[in-house]
């Protein structure tokens, strides 16, 4: 694993910010998280604080309430919550253990891409010495009452599965088609139960936010985006790997730091993620303006941005669940429009189609995939026009 | 699919008693559903037809939804598959670091397309989607394990490592 900066959370000493939650009330807790400004560094953005608040509310007519950690990381170019399972695994796994005394959970899945498996060993051992050490189980650190244990999943080769309700659908033993949301899984998640669903860094942060307060946490980043985050960066970089910035970080920041000053474009946020070019170096990594879960890839001076477009698309033909129209369909045909521009036989009025087709995909489809996958195509539309009309007969 | 059978094979018992010791170990809940079939896999090298019907009865749902949860899941699927799985990563990363060429030593190697198993029944070679490893690309897993910055020397290692592990049965 190849970490180029240092790591905020490996200097967080363990098991203070569980001590420091187990000594305030829960709703206390959540109102710290909410305060830190802390938000999804699973892409969505969605504040952290606020989808506790949301489940520790929600009814729970059998009394459960459930903490999944979404370690499916399947956005290609994401490699950085494989590094914090790696790295700092009982920091995640306290981070959970600080939601279920928020929520008032009694049970917690990790739910692991089947492609980590290599790293199951590792975390079934530090569950066990947490367990050992009375930080899961009954009574934890002695506070009469406070129950919690986690078992860990594995995905079994599914991108869509990282989609929250997917998750789900998939821990209970279904296809993991995602599933309408109204209700939220905060409201019924797992087995109709309130659930929140949070990424690996996200839940890896929560100790750090307890521990060093959320003034220290607001302290860093910009207004709207607190907090340092882990980048996965990779393509055409000298140091491909995973790095630590304050939200609100250049493109060119992270360039110059990896190496990648040549790129002629920057991909934001993997395969959903955005094209964004030389002239736009100069905006920041946060959720107000180029939002990401983490995923950056370089892409030199000498790359085809439609051969870019046609791999994205390939991967997305392949993950679609098939579940509604947009998506299974549109995938399909904005990748035969790729390789048709490829060929140079797509013409104006075509090219005009597939954009008004990827905003319909947006607008249309059921969950997440098919709303984003139509993005990397449509920036290139939108941001590299010349580039594109070259490619396209008159 | 038709449900399975009252009388069975005599060779299907031990399928059968293998399904039998996994649902001890689950229980028969249909959230255990997944790990089953993935455990199920990994015990037989196959979920075939026959064990599509045997899990759904004892967990006692139709065949069809066993059968849907088998062939949404790319590491799951029906029918015969290698001993060892190597699954090399085509996404982007790892394609502009040069995949393609790993994937034409790999064929080499193996003597058989991707998407392919060998004649011998040892190893199924398949395209993979981004498996984490984009910071050394090229990457496959073998089995359980990752390699990035993959070589044509490197390749050779791992698929005579891999060969070396197999134990035809
Ligand atoms: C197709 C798709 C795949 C996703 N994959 C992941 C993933 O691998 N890991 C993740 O944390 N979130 C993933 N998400 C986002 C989750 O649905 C969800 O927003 C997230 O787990 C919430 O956690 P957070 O608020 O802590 O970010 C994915 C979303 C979609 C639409
Ligand atoms: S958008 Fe795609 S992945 Fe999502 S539900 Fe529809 S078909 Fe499935
Ligand atoms: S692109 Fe190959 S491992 Fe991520």
């Amino acid at each position: 694993m190849i970490i180029r900066t240092p790591l905020t959370l490996a200097s967080v000493h363990p098991d203070i910010g569980l001590r420091v939650a187990l000594a305030r009330t829960p709703a206390d807790v959540v109102e710290q998280v909410t305060r830190s400004g802390i938000r999804g560094r699973g892409g969505a953005g969605f504040p952290t604080g606020l989808k506790w608040r949301l489940a520790s509310e929600a009814p729970a007519p059998d009394g459960r309430r459930h903490v999944v950690c979404n370690a499916d990381e399947g956005e290609p170019g994401t490699f950085k919550d494989r590094a914090l399972l790696s790295v700092v695994p009982d920091l995640v796994v306290e981070g959970m253990t600080i939601a279920a005394w928020a929520i008032g959970a009694t049970s917690g899945v990790v739910y692991l891409r089947g492609e980590y498996v290599y790293l199951r060993d590792e975390l079934e051992s530090c569950l066990a010495r947490r367990r050992a050490a009375g930080l899961l189980g009954n009574d934890i650190l002695g506070t009469p009452g406070f129950c919690f244990d986690i078992h860990i999943r594995l995905g079994s080769g599914a991108y869509v599965c990282g989609e929250e309700t997917a998750l789900l659908e998939s821990l209970e033993g279904r296809r993991g088609e995602p599933r309408n949301r109204f209700p939220y899984p905060v409201v019924r998640g797992l087995y109709q139960a309130p659930t929140i669903v949070n990424n690996v860094e996200t839940l890896a942060w929560v100790p750090a936010v307890l521990a060093r307060g959320a003034d220290w946490f607001l302290g860093i980043g910009t207004p709207g985006s607190s907090g340092p985050k882990l980048l996965s960066v990779s393509g055409d970089v000298a140091r491909p790997g995973v790095y630590e910035f304050p939200f609100g970080v250049t493109v060119r920041a992270v360039l110059e730091a990896s190496g990648g000053e040549d790129a002629r474009a920057v991909v934001v946020g993997g395969a959903s993620g955005v094209c964004v070019p030389a002239s736009d170096f100069s905006r920041g990594i946060s959720y107000e303006d180029l939002c990401t879960g983490g995923a950056i890839i370089v892409l030199g001076p000498h790359r085809d941005l439609l051969d870019v477009a046609e791999n994205f698309l390939e991967f997305f033909v392949d993950e679609s669940c098939g579940q509604c129209t947009p998506c299974r369909l549109g995938n399909p045909v904005l990748l035969e429009g790729v390789r048709s521009l490829k060929r140079g036989e797509c013409g104006p009025e075509r090219l005009g189609e597939l954009r008004r087709l990827g905003h319909t995909m947006k607008d249309a489809s059921k969950c997440g995939l098919g709303q984003s996958s139509p993005n990397f195509f449509l920036s290139l539309v939108d941001r590299f026009g010349p580039e594109i009309s070259d490619r396209v007969p008159v | 699919m038709t449900p399975l059978p009252d009388t069975l094979a005599a060779e299907d018992a031990d399928l059968v008693s293998a399904v039998d010791a996994l649902v001890a170990r689950h229980g028969s809940a249909r959230g255990e559903l997944l790990p089953l079939l993935q455990d199920l896999l990994a015990d037989r090298g196959e979920i075939s037809d026959l064990a599509v019907q045997v899990v759904a009865d004892r967990l006692g749902i139709a065949p069809t939804e066993v059968q849907g949860v088998v062939t949404f899941y790319k590491f799951l699927g029906t029918g015969p598959r290698g001993r060892h799985m190597i699954r090399l990563c085509h996404t982007l990363s790892c394609v502009m670091a040069g995949a393609r060429d790993v994937a034409t030593t790999l064929e080499t190697e193996l003597a058989i397309p991707v998407g392919a198993t060998t004649p011998d029944g040892a190893v199924t070679l398949e395209w993979a989607n981004c498996i984490g490893m984009c910071a050394t690309p090229p990457a496959l897993l073998a089995d359980a394990e990752a390699f990035g910055d993959l070589t044509p020397e490197r390749v050779r290692e791992i698929v005579a490592a891999v060969r070396a592990a197999d134990v035809p049965g």
